[in-house]
Parts: C-alpha cells; structure tokens; sequence
C-alpha cells in the first residue's frame, strides 16, 4: 500500500512532536524549554499546514497561521520576557532524575499507543495513527508538569499539553470549527496572561518559584 | 552469464577489501584536517595519518615484561575484526558474496570481539591507567550496544532482512517513502557512533589527560607495529561506522545486483558521503563540549531511548 506523500510528511511531523516533547522533558535549562516550546509550535503549525492543504481544509489554514503567530511568536516572546524579568535563568531542578524520567516516558509512549489502537480502530481517516502519537505527546506534558518544581517549567509544560490536544483535534479529525479554535487560542494567552501575574505574586510570598513552598501551609 | 557475474562480485568484494583498508587513514585523515580549519589551524594535511602509521611500522616494538601473549595478538585481531566489518558494508554495491559472513547483528557481535580482547588487553599489563580505560569503556559500549541494536532493528523491520545488503535494497531501490522511524534511528545511530568512535561529547581522541580519556588509556602500554595496526583499526572502525550510516540512511546512489556500468557514479556519490559525513563529525566536534563521564550514560541512553521511540514509530505508523 503506497501511502499518499502529504500523509507521510504528516507523519514525519507527528514524529517530530513527539521527539520534541521528549526533548522538553530532559531538558535541565528553562530557556532552551521555551526554544523547544517555539520549535514544538512551528512544528504543529506546519503540520496544520499539511492537514489543510490535503484536505482542502481552508478554516484550517487560519488555524495554522494563528498557530505560528500565537505559539512560535508570541508566547515564547511572553515567557523570555517574564523569565528576564523575574531573573530565573537557573537550570530546572526535576523531581526525579532524568534517565528515569526518560524511562518513565517510554512506558507512557507504549502505554498510549495501546491505548489508542482500538479507538484508531473505529476512526476512517488515514490518519488514525497519529491519534497515539497526540496522545503520547500529551501525557508527557503532564509527566513533565509532575516532574518539575519550578512554576515556569510546570506552565510550559501545560502549554505544550494544549499543543497535543491541538494536534490530536486537527490531524484526527481534521480540525474543530474556527469559533473553538479562535476561543481555544484565547484562552491560552489569557491564561499565560495569568501565570505571569501568578508568578510575581508567588516569588512575593515566597522570595522563590519553587512551588514545593506552598506545600508548607503554616509561617514558620 | 551467472558465473561471470559472481566472478564480477567476487572481484569487486576483494576490491572493497583493499580499498576500505587504504582509504579509512584518509578519512580519519581529513576529518582532522577539519577541524584544523574549523580552529583555525593549517592542519597537517589529509595523509598525516599514512605517515604516522609508516613511523609505527618503522619502530621496534616495547613490552611489557609480564605481558601475555593475549597483549601480543589483541592488535590483530582487532584489525582483523575491524577489517571484517568495514568490508562486508555495501557502500558501493549491493553484491557483496562475504556479506553473508555476519548480519547485522553478527556485525554487532564482530565490533564486540574486538572491544572485549582490547579491553582485556588493557588490563593485561596490570597498570591503573589500563583497567581504568577499559572499565570505562565497557561502561560506555554496553550502553551503546544495545542502542546500535535498536538502530540495526528497526531498518530490519522496515526491510524485513537483517543482511544489510537487502537493506540496502530495500531501503535504496524501491519506491521512495519518508520513514520517521529511521529518522529516529538516524539520530540514535549518530550518538552511538559518536561514544563508539571515541569522539568528542564521550571522549576525546587527541587527549592524553588522564582524567578524560577512555580510548586512549586502554592503548597506552602499546607501541611501534602494534599501535600502528590498533591506530589503523580504529580508522578502520570510524570508517565502518560511517559506511553503516551511509548505507542504512542514505543509500541512495548505491548500485544493485549486476548493475555494473552504474559504478563510476556510484563511487563518486561515495565519496561525496564520505567527506560530507567527515565534515559534519569535525563541525559536531568543534559545537560540542567534553561531557563529564557520570553524563555519558545519560547521553548514551537518550541514544536507546530515541531508537526505542523509532521502533515504536514504526509500529504505530507502519513507517
């Protein structure tokens, strides 16, 4: 069976994502994780492309370019700012060291490609692999949320979550309509808009952003 | 008619033979006059490495008083092995009769020959720096070994054959197709040759700081002939390392079976590789900083996870 080529470069870009969430889940230095946010955005935008041009999707090539605008500029743009101006340039501390965390990650890959064999099952499309991959991609957020201790790391990790529910929604079912996106997007930045202030007043409370403080309820 | 074309096989098997054997100097060779110029340095030219092997041979060799005779026949066989294995990989053509000797994990298994009797060789002699080489390097090469399985896995999976000139085949002659799993192995397979080949992130092969060095410290009760032929052997190893990346990446170029008006082409896209993939490893080694040892594992496991993650691709995606 000869696979159209559009589908294979979709494939490659699933590949990609997944690579790159791996990536942000062993990366030590918070600046190099914001790069990594902007390169996993380039690489779902390109992918969204993709999908609108085989498809003939147009709504999708809105979706694609607010994608780029919104997660390869504008937040990371936001995040370099913020940790400039909260001076957290430090190496991220992890809760357990990487090399497990990297084993972690394979089983929940395994994990979440079993899991979505029957639902990809049910599915039509050609694309029905990638729904594992999007999948996969999303519990590694949430593995690396897990695994941090510091805020800004968590909150990247949560934006990078939304970045594989994002390509789950656009490469399995060929995009939601324009309003949810337009919705989506927005509450992304407005959220981002809150984390920033949520930050300041962290640090102000507790002179850090490491957030194994707020386990402490009592002044001591 | 099929007899001329297996005499032709033969003769062109026993012409990579010797050519692999004279041309891995010169690729070692031109990967350091690479980085010469990528420090600015003049460098001492590509044949540096043919006249530091005239020299070996030209010495009489020292030994230890209480070496063994393992000490006295480990270069050989690590020459040997090395010679092995750079010649059965199709970078030219696909007929290759002695490619049948090893698969590719019999290939493994020819590379791990010749670790384990260097190895053992370094602790033959009995000093710290020698056992401290070679503990190091065990420690580094089973990390990378099974990394290179995967690698080796994965494009087999892909052919549905572990001789690599079916691979070859496979990968170069049928119709082209994106493969994000051998993407993945491709990125595996770079770190697995850099830690192999004593390169710059694991080791450094121009070190004799006593702290640092692996390879160096397993070779350094060696001299005169017998150096020669390790210090051949490991050309010969970059040489084979880079082959196998050729031919399970980038195949393309690589004639088929009886296919031979296609070999003058064939020869110059293999040189063109060669000194693209010497020019990377020097631009690789001039971006890259020394890992501390207690990192190298962690390099080398993100070498297994990323073959890991191809494997898993490949199922999923059935590419």
């Amino acid at each position: 069976m000869q696979i159209p080529l559009s589908l294979q470069f979709i494939n490659l870009l699933a590949a990609l994502l997944l690579l790159v969430a791996f990536a942000m889940l062993t990366q030590r230095r918070i600046l190099s994780l914001i790069n990594l946010f902007a390169l996993q955005g380039f690489v779902l935008a390109l992918s969204t492309f993709v999908v609108a041009y085989s498809a003939s999707q147009h709504h999708l090539y809105y979706s694609a370019g607010l994608t780029l605008l919104l997660k390869v500029l504008l937040l990371p743009w936001l995040l370099h700012r913020l940790i400039r101006k909260l001076n957290v340039r430090w190496d991220v501390e992890t809760m357990i060291n990487i090399p497990t965390t990297m084993l972690v990650g394979i089983a929940l890959v395994i994990f979440s490609f079993n899991l979505a064999a029957p639902i990809s099952q049910l599915s039509e499309g050609i694309t029905r692999g990638l729904i594992g991959i999007a999948l996969a991609s999303v519990l590694l957020s949430l593995l690396m949320m897990l695994t941090r201790r510091k805020a800004v790391s968590q909150v990247v990790a949560f934006l990078s979550l939304e970045n594989g529910l994002f390509f789950a929604a656009t490469s399995a079912t060929q995009g939601m309509p324009l309003v949810v996106e337009l919705g989506i997007a927005l509450d992304v930045l407005v959220a981002t808009f809150i984390f920033g202030i949520f930050f300041f007043q962290i640090r102000e409370t507790f002179d850090s952003l490491d957030i194994t403080h707020m386990e402490k309820l009592k002044d001591d | 008619m099929e007899y001329l074309n297996l005499i032709l096989a033969i003769l062109f098997q026993l012409a990579q033979l010797l050519l692999v054997v004279l041309l891995a100097p010169l690729l070692t060779g031109w990967v350091n006059q690479c980085q010469a110029w990528l420090q600015n340095r003049s460098g001492p030219g590509v044949l540096q490495p043919y006249r530091v092997l005239r020299k070996l041979f030209l010495k009489d060799a020292v030994i230890a008083h209480n070496a063994s005779p393992l000490f006295r026949v480990t270069p050989y066989i690590v020459f040997g092995c090395m010679w092995l294995a750079a010649a059965i990989i199709p970078i030219i053509a696909v007929d290759l009769p002695f490619s049948q000797a090893a698969d590719v994990i019999a290939l493994v298994g020819v590379f791990a020959v010749a670790r384990v009797f260097l190895a053992l060789a370094a602790m033959d002699i009995g000093t710290a720096f020698g056992s401290l080489g070679a503990r190091r390097e065990m420690l580094v090469s089973f990390l990378a070994e099974p990394a290179l399985l995967m690698v080796f896995f994965t494009a087999s999976m892909i052919s549905h054959s572990t001789q690599l000139p079916r691979i070859v085949d496979a990968l170069a002659h049928h119709q082209f197709m994106l493969y994000p799993s051998l993407a993945f192995a491709a990125l595996a397979f770079v770190i697995v040759l850099l830690a192999e080949n004593a390169r710059i992130p694991v080791d450094n092969p121009s070190t004799h700081l006593e702290l640092t060095m692996i390879h160096e410290a397993m070779i350094l009760e060696y001299s005169a002939r017998h150096l020669a032929l390790i210090e051949w052997a490991s050309s010969l190893k970059l040489f084979a390392y880079i082959s196998i990346g050729i031919a399970l990446f980038l195949p393309q170029g690589i004639i088929e079976a009886g296919n031979w008006a296609g070999m003058p082409l064939a020869i110059a896209l293999l040189l063109l590789k060669l000194l693209a993939a010497g020019a990377g490893l020097a631009v690789f080694e001039a971006i890259s900083a020394k890992l501390r040892i207690f990192r190298a594992p962690e390099f080398l496991g993100t070498a297994f996870l990323l073959a890991v993650l191809g494997l898993l691709i490949h199922f999923l995606l059935g590419a």
